[in-house]
């Protein structure tokens, strides 16, 4: 297990149990809560709370037949249903989104590649891969966005990030993130707005590149 | 009154036994709240009078939280059917050293609800063992039980806006952002309210330990 220094902020976490997340920031959080025990005995604080309040809501009754219903069910086979384990550096949540199968790498120049594991109207998701030494373009974000290490590390104005580190990037962090020297950095990254970048390629392409 | 040995580690292929006249034999057991004893009995014995008594409690508190969730009452009734079938189902992944009951099933009820709604597979963190050199013990799971009986205690002392602002954190399926257009409160006074809710639910459980 890495020494993980950079956590999930525990109203994420809070959030996260509520369900009150996008979907996009929810597998980065059950990513990194993959490879923190601390942030998982933050999640079994809120969810203790959240346990409680369902125990003191006021019961509303069932229909008649309801129990009965249920009981009937209960010999039934439940319908298989895939469970995807981590392998490698990938968390289960990871390889749940790719369907158990390896990230389909898209390359967008300088070594640079990515995988677009999932897109709604509320953020996106994707998988970066940066080589040794190499900077992701400068850019700062209309929304906020949370990145993932799970391989290799990178550094940038605030910091340095290694495995299961998340770094969380909102309107106000310019930053320039470079791969640090090593194995090619992979992260996790999700955000709920495009990215905007800078240099490295013309904000018109971003659509093209769905960056 | 089932009598369970909680000192074994979960495994779902040891059979525990109540005592052969079904008396409670040690003490200290009887402290496991009911949900906890009725889970168990589901876990290890697929006990289907205990679900039956369990379904009696939770079936109705699990639809009013639903509904508090949004649902609406034919729907939230599917929704808990959906949830006590998983319980059920799942009953061998619960482990009370790690999670209350009352937790674990908060989970699984928050999980199903927004998969049915969303029609979409959550995302959920792997599990992750004990750290080397810590041997799971019934004490721990007593522990546990403490700490969500204080934790009850503390929610019942907060003020009525707080235990709303948490409530609403927990209960509904909103953002700070919409909790704030549903309130009219400006977001800062959301946020900070929350805040102080956490803070005293924090410094009340420190105080009772």
């Amino acid at each position: 297990m890495p020494a993980i220094t950079h956590h999930i902020p525990d109203p994420m976490i809070a959030a996260y149990a509520a369900g009150s997340l996008p979907h996009a920031f929810s597998m980065v959080v059950a990513s990194h809560l993959s490879l923190c025990r601390d942030c998982q005995a933050a999640l079994g604080a809120h969810q203790a709370v959240g346990g409680a309040l369902l125990e003191e809501t006021a019961g509303v009754a069932m229909s008649l037949d309801a129990k009965s219903n249920l009981m009937a069910q209960l010999d039934r086979p439940a319908a298989p249903e895939p469970v995807y384990d981590s392998k490698g550096i990938y968390p289960g949540p990871v390889m749940q989104s790719l369907k158990g199968q390896p990230p389909r790498w898209k390359t967008l120049g300088m070594g640079v590649k990515q995988n677009i594991l999932f897109e709604d109207d509320f953020g996106s998701a994707r998988l970066l891969y940066i080589p040794a030494g190499q900077a992701v373009p400068d850019h700062s974000h209309n929304g906020l966005e949370l990145t993932l290490v799970l391989q290799g590390s990178f550094s940038d104005e605030t910091g340095r990030f290694g495995v299961g580190d998340v770094e969380i990037g909102d309107e106000t962090l310019e930053h320039t993130p470079v791969a640090d020297a090593g194995d090619p950095c992979i992260c996790l990254a999700a955000t709920d707005a495009p990215l905007r970048f800078k240099a490295f390629m013309p904000r018109l392409l971003q659509p093209l590149f769905r960056i | 009154m089932l009598t369970l040995n909680l000192d074994r580690p979960p495994d779902k292929n040891t059979v525990l036994r109540a005592s052969p006249e079904g008396k409670a034999v040690v003490s200290r057991e009887q402290t496991y709240s009911q949900l906890t004893v009725w889970l168990l009995a589901v876990r290890n014995q697929r006990d289907r009078a205990a679900f039956g008594e369990m379904f009696d409690y939770l079936a109705p508190r699990l639809k009013g939280f639903v509904i508090r969730c949004g649902a609406r009452p034919a729907l939230a009734e599917e929704i808990v059917q959906d949830v006590m079938l998983t319980i059920w189902r799942k009953a061998a992944m619960f482990d009370p050293h790690k999670a209350q009951a009352s937790a674990w099933i908060y989970q699984i009820a928050r999980n199903r609800h927004i998969d049915i709604v969303r029609k979409e597979n959550r995302p959920v963190p792997d599990e992750l063992g004990e750290a080397p050199g810590t041997e799971p013990d019934a004490s721990q799971i007593l522990a546990l039980e403490q700490e969500t009986l204080h934790l009850k205690q503390a929610i019942e002392q907060l003020q009525p806006d707080q235990k709303e602002m948490i409530e609403k954190a927990y209960i509904g399926d909103l953002t700070h952002q919409e909790i704030s257009t549903q309130t009219g409160l400006p977001l800062g006074t959301v946020k900070s309210r929350i805040r102080l809710g956490l803070g005293r639910l924090r410094k009340e459980l420190k105080g009772l330990r």
